[in-house]
This record gives structure tokens, C-alpha cells and sequence, in this order.
């Protein structure tokens, strides 16, 4: 065993130490555990910096040993991994900063943080499986330690939404399932390669491969919530500000729209899975998921619950970028996993802080708040305006890409959905700038909190200014080395230069 | 000869202690197990060394030949039976060691009866011959009937009583079996049926005396009533070791027969008949379990289900080529010591859990999470194998199933797994959901001694790292068989 192995199996490692460490300690043990908690948080962070170097020099980082006869462990570093290992370690810090200030005084502390490095360490397996088995392992994984956090508050309203949650990601998950197991029938171990490894098989199996990538897309698609698999996600928003940052920025829905990515790359490939079909069908699910998203979004009065259905439409422009045939489209949509979860994160910070602090949780609320807490709306306005894809923004860049990316693939109808999709955006987030900033307050706030110097605890405040800052510099850098668009174009050189 | 010296030791040391603990003065009854588990684990792996060693072999009891000695078989099947025989009852004694001392009226009769049970399972992973394989029956069997009623309450002694008559009734029909075998062949060896059994009617009607017996013995659906009640309501150690082990001692006798006489008299309808129990079995048993009030009679009605999936082996090693059969030979042994090590943890630790709260009711568990989290995880750890979800032994079963299934073109086994893989989350969840709510704050437990957390612990994380390291074990258990290579 190599030190660069070595190094695959600490970032892994760190998460899910933490997270039996963490289990283990009494709940009054708050000093620890938070020590504990940041501690591996930015050693995971440091090693991850290090093997993004390493992967820019095309160093080969794995880890394998076999489970079974014909089927392997392996957990290897490449381009397109490493950027969602990035981005989760990097916004797993944040995240946890965040969530000790929210959760202060809460109780069953141990449980929560247990399970959210647990929730981490799965996510870093699925983003570094090399092959399907160990995606899938992780992918499993990854339900059964967000359950917990879903269920968290333990009222009967969020047990209602873990059922809901399990209902669709366990299905799903057994799909996925059959479609792996029905591929190592086929060709054995299902490694991931740039440019797939079924395009050599004979075609009389390609009905039959059209099956199984039906039944991976729909198991990936129920965590990616692709219309009609999305309903747990709404649901999913009566757990805490932190859990629902985790489902939608971080883990979860990232997890299934990359899953999407390895199977159209590195299972199939996109030439392969272009020419049996299967890119088209794909691009129109992904179309209706935006379009559906918002609509739905529109009608929603609860904050929480209208960013989780901005979401559902965001998480598709990813599919949609993966879906168009050829680069430009797939830099978009590689590089919107990175843009939507900073911005997605940034504006789920704000609804907390709104929420912690002021008691806010109804959009016909927050008339006036823009006075009271300038720092979050600010940066909520920020991350709204990304999403709307108004430049120099982050969202701006990825429609850029998405748009001139379906043109290259002469599929002009999707620059029509793009358009539409970003007038609903505007037409559900403009109306809550309003409000911020132009209505007088007309109501008092219930302030629980004891506050610090700043509008709000600073635990709270600075993780969200942080990741926003991020947000906001991926959009204005996004020329600069190991920007998300840098990144994403070196993934894609690696992937069509097969 | 390394090892094999100590192949005996396996049942004359268990009946030994057995017979030791009858003489000794109660008090130190339990004492025992320091001097027996030490010594017991060391004969199992010795016999291991051996396996490695020798390669699989055929031990002639005090050297004598077959038919007027006894033959015992030390292959890979038998060892790996044996260590997980050992591994399981071991941290059960240990359980039972702290369990019992609330239960002051159960221990007289507890470790005699503990030592017999381990001497007759003991007895049946070695035994060579039909005949020798029900004696082993008769004193496993006795001896659980007798730990089921040590519970002395009108409810145990009637689950005791149906047991009784299950287990009679099932060694009665295999007994009826082998002699008609006898009668017929003249061999009670399976080395000798594996050459003289030919396709008749005398064979075909011993074979269904048998499956019927071991089926009875086994409880497959729907010859499972007695289960319940005897594993559900017995002591929490008790229930524990008969449903990981002493159920599948039968179901182990019905596989190596079937296997030994071939496709050429194990007829093709029976093996998908036997299939078609085991469905019914997932299905019926996982739905049971889901309605349950009373955790352990949930956890009982698991193993009803769990069985179902052995059962698959019989239609997907019937005629399916190599591949297939491997697999699935591969696929039930991994589902089988999945099962009896999780199983094993999930009694146990569910006995924690009641424990904790003073009440058996699923009901009862509000809130628990929060004050008994490592009974919980325990629970959790078992139940993602027993649900089948990676990473577990359970998983890796369930994917080598599936794959057999896919390759011998039998498509509609995927169904069994599918739902049944479903439903089984649907009984465990029921028992997280009711510890992630918030109820009362009554945060009042009993806080069971460390032992009982921590074998619970145990037997749950080998349940899950089995699965990662399928590969040694799967190994060792193909030698010697008509899978293995050497």
C-alpha cells in the first residue's frame, strides 16, 4: 500500500472517525465534540487540497481490494470525483459551523452530528467509488445515515417525511440495484471509464441495456428528484436549516445527479449512450423537471418550501447539461453541481437565520427584514440573483453554458426552457427581494435569541457569508485556474478526448 | 496429523461439560463457561489449522471403518458451521452469563441444557451419515425444547409443548426416511448414497419424509407456527441462539443431501416447489413481522421471513449450469451466517432495548434513541444486514442471489428479493421510527450491564464486516465441496 492510497482512505477516513468518535460521546461533551468535528472537517479539507493537485498532474490515486470473487472494492481519484469530493468537504466545514450555532441548546447533539459525518463519509465514497459496486455500497449508505437527520426533530410530521424519504430513496435504491447486478451479468466488475465500456458489446444486448440504464436513471433519479420521483424533497423541509443545506447542496441530490454523470460518462459513455437513444429521453425528463420545479416554487408561501422546489429545478440544469450531446453542454452541466450547491447552501443559510432569528418562516413575513439583518439579505439577494443566472453570477455562467452547449447539439427547444425556466425563477425570487427590501416591517419579530455583536450569532452569520463569497467568486473568477469552470473543462477534455 | 486430533473434542467436549454442570453445585454453573468457551474456541480453530493444512478430509472416529465406525466429514461446509457455531453461542453464554442473574430459577437447568444444544449442533455439522445426522437432530432438539420452557409461564410452556411436538414429528418423518433409505440402498453414508441412489419410487418418497421433516424442523412456511411463540417468547439469549442456529441445522441437512444425490434424483419440480415455499415464507413472514406489537415477536417473525431466502437455493443450484449453482451455493451459505450473526445480535439486542424501557411493546420504545444509543445501534447494525442494504454480509448474500438468479434466467426470484428486501425495511424502520420520536420526556431507563451492550455490538459489526471480506470465507467454505477447487 502506497501513500497515495493512503491518502484516499484518510479522506474517507476522517468523516467517518468523526463520526464514531462523536457517537460515542456523552451529549454534554460539547467542547469535544466540536473540536472533534472541525478537526476532521479541515484535515479532510487539507487532503482533499492535495489530491486536487495531484489529479491536475494526472497522478493515479486508488485503493482496491476484493469483496468477492469478480467483484472489487475500489476507490480511485478522478477528475470528475474529485471535484464533488471538493465540493462536499468544503461546504461539510461550513455546514458544521453553521449547525453547532443552530443547534445550540438542542438536544440528542451526539445523534445529529454522528449521523451527519456518517451522511459526509458516504458522500466522499460515492464521489470516489471507482466502480458500481462501490458506488452503489455508499449510495445506500447515504440513505440510511440522512434517515436519522431527516426524523431529527422527532415530531410526527418529520417521522411522516422520513417515511416518505424511505419510501422513494429505498426503491430507488433497489432499482439501481437490479440495473448493477443485471450489468455484471452482462460484463462483470463495472469499472468506471472515460468513455464507458458497453459500446463494445454485441448489439443484440442493447434492448437489454436500454432496460438497465432505465432502471439506474430512475434509481439515481429518485435522490437527483427528477419530476415525478421529487416529492420527498419538499417534504424532507420540516428537519432542521443545517439537515436540509446537507439534502440539497452537499449530499444528497448532488449524489444523484453525479450518479447520472457516471453512468452517461463512465459506464456507457456519451457516444454510446447517444447513439441507442438515450440522451434525448433524458434531456426532455430534465426539461420538465425544471419547468415543473418552478411552477411549483411559484405557487409555495413557505420559504423552505419554495427553495426546495427551486431546487428540484436546479439539480436538473445538471442532468440537462449531461444530457446534451457534446462538451460545451456538459461543461455546464458538470459545472452547475458546483455553482448550485454554493448558492443553493448560501440561500438555506439565510432562510435559517431568518428563521432563528427573527421567527421567520412565511415569505409574506419577511416585509422590512433587508433593515433588520442587512449581512444575510444581502447575500440572500446574491444568491437569488444566481439563481435568476443574472451576471456576473455563478447560475449566469452555467446558463451560458448550458444554452450554447444545446445549440451546439442542435437542440435549440432547450434554449426555450432555459429562458422560460429563468423568467420563473425571477418571477419567484424577485417578489421575496421585494419584500426584503422595499416593505415597511409590519409586524414584530419574535427575537428569542440572545445576540452577539452582529445582526445575528456570529456561527451563523460567517458560514453564510463565506460560502456566498464563494458563490460570488466562482461566478467573477470563473476564468481562473480551479475555478468550477476550469475544472469542469479539464473533466470534460479527459471524458470526449477518449 | 495437525488439527484433526481435535475434531471429537468438538461434541465430547460440550457433552462433557454438559454432564460436569449437572454435578456441580448451582453457583457454579455458569462459572463453567470459562473453562468450556476457551476451549471450545481452541478445538474450532485448530480444526481450522487443520482444513488449511490437510485439506478436506474424512475423521474415522477411533480409526475404525465406515460401517461399524463413525465417519465424520471436515470440509469446508462443516468448519465454517462450526466457527460461526462457536463465534455465536460463545457471546450468547457470555450474554446469558449477566442475563441470567435476574432469572435466578432458570439457570439451574440453563447451562446443562446450553452444553447439549452445542454438543448435538456440534454433531450434525460433522456427521457423515443420515443416521448419526438424526441423533444429532434428536439431541439438539431436546435440548431447545427444554430451553424454551425455562421460562416457567403458562405462554413458554405451551410454545415449549408445540415445539415439542413440531420437533418429534419432524425427526419421526426424516427417521421414516432414512430407514426407507436403509431398506433400500443398505448405506447410510452420504458417500455411499451419492453412488448407489438411483431415481425410484422408494427414493422419491423417502426424499419427501425427509424434506418434510427437515421442513417441520426448519418452520419454512407454512409449517412455521411453532416458531413464534418459542422464539419470541422465550429468554433473550435462548431466542437468540435458536434462531441463528438451531434452525438452520436441519435446513443444513437438506442441503448437503440435496446435493449429494444429484440432479438425478432431486426432481426439478420439487426444487421450484421448494422455492415457491421459501416466497411465500419472505412474503408472509415479513408482513407478519411488520404487524407485530411485541419487539421480539417481530424479530421472530424476521427469521420466518429470513428463511424464505434460503430457500432459493433449491431451484437456483437445480440444473442451472456451474456458474449459477456456484453462485448460489456462494449466495445462501452468506445469507445463512449473515443471517444467524445478525439475528443473533438483533434478539439480543432488542432483549437490551426491553430491558431499558421494562416493556416488550414496540410502543414503549418513544424517545429511545436518545438514552439507550448503543442498544439502538446495535439494532440498526443487524437490521441493515437483515434488510440486505450494503455494507453487510446480508447484502453481499442477497447480491450473489440476485446474480445466480439473473444467469440461470429465473427472473421471477428478482421479484422475492425485491420485496422481500422492502419489507423486511419496512419492520425494521417501524422499530426506528417509534425510537426517533419524541414522546413524553420521560427520560427514565434502566441501564443494562456493558456485557449485554457489548456482545450485542459484536455479533452485529461481524454481521457487516463479513460482507466486506466475503471473499476468505466463501473461500474456505467451497472446499471440499462441488464447488470448491481442492
Amino acid at each position: 500500500m502506497d501513500w497515495n492510497s493512503l491518502i484516499l482512505l484518510g479522506v474517507l477516513a476522517t468523516s467517518l472517525v468523526a463520526s464514531g468518535v462523536i457517537f460515542l460521546l456523552a451529549e454534554s461533551r460539547l467542547v469535544l465534540r466540536t473540536v472533534v468535528n472541525l478537526t476532521a472537517a479541515v484535515l479532510k479539507l487539507v487532503l482533499v487540497g492535495w489530491i486536487v493537485l495531484g489529479v491536475y498532474q494526472a497522478i493515479e490515486y486508488e485503493f482496491r481490494f476484493t469483496i468477492i470473487e469478480g467483484v472489487d472494492f475500489i476507490l480511485r481519484a478522478d477528475a470528475l470525483g474529485i471535484m464533488f469530493v471538493g465540493l462536499s468537504s468544503l461546504l461539510w466545514l461550513f455546514t458544521t459551523i453553521y449547525a453547532i450555532g443552530y443547534l445550540e441548546k438542542a438536544p440528542n447533539r451526539s445523534r445529529f452530528f454522528g449521523f451527519f459525518s456518517l451522511c459526509v463519509a458516504s458522500t466522499v465514497g460515492i464521489a470516489l467509488a471507482g466502480n458500481l459496486f462501490t458506488f452503489l455500497l455508499f449510495y445506500e449508505l447515504l440513505t440510511l445515515s440522512t434517515y436519522p437527520l431527516v426524523v431529527h426533530r422527532g415530531t410526527r410530521e418529520s417521522l411522516r417525511a422520513g417515511q416518505v424519504y424511505l419510501y422513494y430513496t429505498l426503491g430507488g435504491g433497489a432499482l439501481l440495484l437490479f440495473g448493477v447486478v443485471a450489468l455484471h451479468v452482462l460484463i462483470g466488475d463495472t469499472e468506471f471509464v472515460p468513455g464507458g465500456s458497453l459500446a463494445g458489446l454485441d448489439p443484440s444486448l442493447h434492448p437489454m441495456l436500454i432496460i438497465i440504464f432505465l432502471m439506474m436513471v430512475i434509481g439515481l433519479g429518485v435522490k437527483a428528484a427528477l419530476f415525478p420521483l421529487h416529492a420527498w424533497l419538499p417534504m424532507a423541509m420540516v428537519a432542521p436549516a443545517p439537515v436540509s443545506a446537507l439534502l440539497h447542496a452537499v449530499a444528497v441530490v448532488k449524489a444523484g445527479a453525479f450518479g447520472i454523470a457516471r453512468v452517461v460518462y463512465d459506464v456507457f459513455g456519451i457516444e454510446f449512450a447517444q447513439s441507442l437513444g438515450l440522451l434525448m429521453p433524458l434531456a426532455v425528463a430534465a426539461s420538465i423537471t425544471i419547468i415543473y420545479g418552478s411552477l411549483r416554487a411559484l405557487a409555495q408561501t413557505d420559504l423552505k418550501k419554495r427553495l426546495a422546489f427551486s431546487t428540484v429545478s436546479q439539480v436538473s440544469y445538471i442532468v440537462l447539461g449531461i444530457s446534451l450531446f457534446g462538451p460545451i453542454g456538459a461543461v455546464g452541466g458538470l459545472m452547475h453541481l458546483l455553482h448550485q450547491g454554493l448558492m443553493k447552501i448560501t440561500l438555506f443559510f439565510c432562510a435559517g437565520n431568518y428563521a432563528e432569528t427573527l421567527g421567520v418562516h412565511k415569505i409574506s413575513e419577511l416585509d422590512g427584514v433587508g433593515e433588520r439583518m442587512p449581512a444575510t439579505s444581502v447575500v440572500f439577494t446574491l444568491g437569488a440573483f444566481g439563481m435568476i443566472g443574472i451576471p456576473p453570477m455563478a447560475g449566469f455562467i452555467s446558463k451560458w453554458y448550458l444554452g450554447v452547449g444545446a445549440l451546439e447539439a442542435q437542440m435549440n427547444w432547450v434554449l426555450g426552457v432555459l429562458i422560460l425556466s429563468s423568467l420563473l425563477n425571477a418571477a419567484y425570487f424577485l417578489p421575496i427581494l421585494y419584500r426584503i427590501w422595499f416593505r415597511k416591517r409590519d409586524r414584530l419579530w419574535c427575537e428569542g435569541k440572545v445576540l452577539g455583536r452582529f445582526e445575528t450569532q456570529a456561527s451563523l452569520l460567517f458560514p453564510t457569508l463565506l460560502t456566498a463569497a464563494f458563490a460570488l467568486a466562482a461566478g467573477i473568477l470563473a476564468g481562473m485556474p480551479f475555478s468550477p469552470l476550469y475544472w469542469a473543462e479539464l473533466i470534460v477534455g479527459r471524458e470526449y478526448l477518449q | 496429523m495437525i488439527g484433526l486430533w481435535s475434531v471429537p473434542l468438538l461434541f465430547a467436549l460440550p457433552l462433557s461439560l454438559g454432564i460436569l454442570s449437572l454435578l456441580v453445585v448451582p453457583k457454579w454453573r455458569p462459572r463453567l463457561i470459562f473453562l468450556g468457551l476457551p476451549l471450545l474456541a481452541a478445538a474450532s480453530l485448530d480444526v481450522l489449522a487443520g482444513l488449511a493444512t490437510v485439506g478436506p478430509t474424512v475423521y474415522r472416529l477411533g480409526d475404525w471403518a465406515a460401517p461399524l465406525g463413525i465417519n465424520l466429514v471436515v470440509d469446508g461446509l462443516a468448519v465454517g458451521m462450526i466457527l460461526m457455531t462457536t463465534l455465536v453461542t460463545s457471546l450468547c453464554a457470555l450474554y446469558a452469563w449477566v442475563y441470567l442473574r435476574d432469572h435466578p430459577s432458570s439457570t439451574t437447568f440453563f447451562w446443562p441444557l446450553l452444553w447439549f444444544l452445542w454438543a448435538g449442533m456440534n454433531g450434525i455439522w460433522l456427521a457423515e451419515d443420515i443416521f448419526n445426522l438424526y441423533v444429532g437432530l434428536e439431541v439438539m432438539g431436546l435440548a431447545a425444547v427444554g430451553m424454551v420452557a425455562l421460562r416457567a409461564t403458562p405462554q413458554a410452556l405451551a410454545a415449549a409443548m408445540r415445539y415439542l411436538l413440531a420437533a418429534l414429528l419432524g425427526s419421526l418423518a426424516y427417521l421414516l426416511g432414512v430407514a426407507l433409505l436403509y431398506g433400500a440402498y443398505g448405506t447410510l453414508s452420504m458417500a455411499g448414497l451419492q453412488e448407489a441412489a438411483t431415481n425410484n419410487a422408494t427414493t422419491q418418497v423417502a426424499l419427501a419424509l425427509i424434506i418434510l421433516g427437515l421442513l417441520l424442523k426448519t418452520a419454512l412456511f407454512p409449517l412455521h407456527a411453532w416458531l413464534p411463540p418459542a422464539h419470541g417468547g422465550a429468554l433473550t439469549p435462548v431466542s437468540a441462539l435458536l434462531s441463528a442456529l438451531v434452525i438452520k441445522a436441519s435446513f443444513y441437512i437438506l442441503m448437503r443431501l440435496w446435493l449429494v444425490l444429484g440432479p438425478e434424483v432431486t426432481p426439478e419440480f420439487t426444487a421450484q416447489f421448494l422455492g415457491v415455499l421459501g416466497a411465500g415464507a419472505v412474503f408472509y413472514g415479513g408482513w407478519m413481522a411488520w404487524r407485530q406489537h411485541h419487539l421480539k415477536q417481530l424479530v421472530a417473525y424476521s427469521t420466518v421471513a429470513q428463511i424464505g431466502y434460503l430457500f432459493l437455493f433449491f431451484p437456483l443450484v437445480t440444473n442451472t449450469g456451474p456458474e449459477a449453482a456456484r453462485l448460489a451455493w456462494d449466495g445462501t451459505l452468506m445469507m445463512l451466517i449473515a443471517h444467524a450473526l445478525a439475528k443473533a445480535a438483533l434478539f439480543l439486542s432488542a432483549g437490551n432495548l426491553i430491558l431499558a424501557v421494562g416493556s416488550p411493546q414496540i410502543s414503549h420504545l418513544v424517545g429511545i434513541s436518545r438514552f439507550r444509543p448503543m442498544s439502538l445501534f446495535s439494532f440498526g447494525l443487524a437490521g441493515v444486514s437483515l434488510m440486505g442494504l450494503p455494507p453487510s454480509g446480508g447484502f453481499t448474500g442477497k447480491w450473489l442471489l440476485l446474480h445466480s438468479a439473473i444467469l440461470s434466467g429465473q427472473w421471477w426470484w428478482l421479484i422475492v428479493l425485491f420485496l422481500g428486501g422492502l419489507l423486511s425495511a419496512a419492520y425494521i424502520f417501524k422499530v426506528f421510527r417509534m425510537s426517533f420520536r419524541e414522546g413524553p420526556q420521560i427520560d427514565r431507563s434502566v441501564t443494562p450491564p456493558l456485557t449485554l451492550d457489548v456482545t450485542a455490538l459484536i455479533l452485529a459489526s461481524v454481521a457487516i464486516l463479513i460482507g466486506l471480506t466475503a471473499h476468505l470465507p466463501l473461500h474456505w467454505l467451497r472446499m471440499g465441496s462441488v464447488f470448491g477447487v481442492g
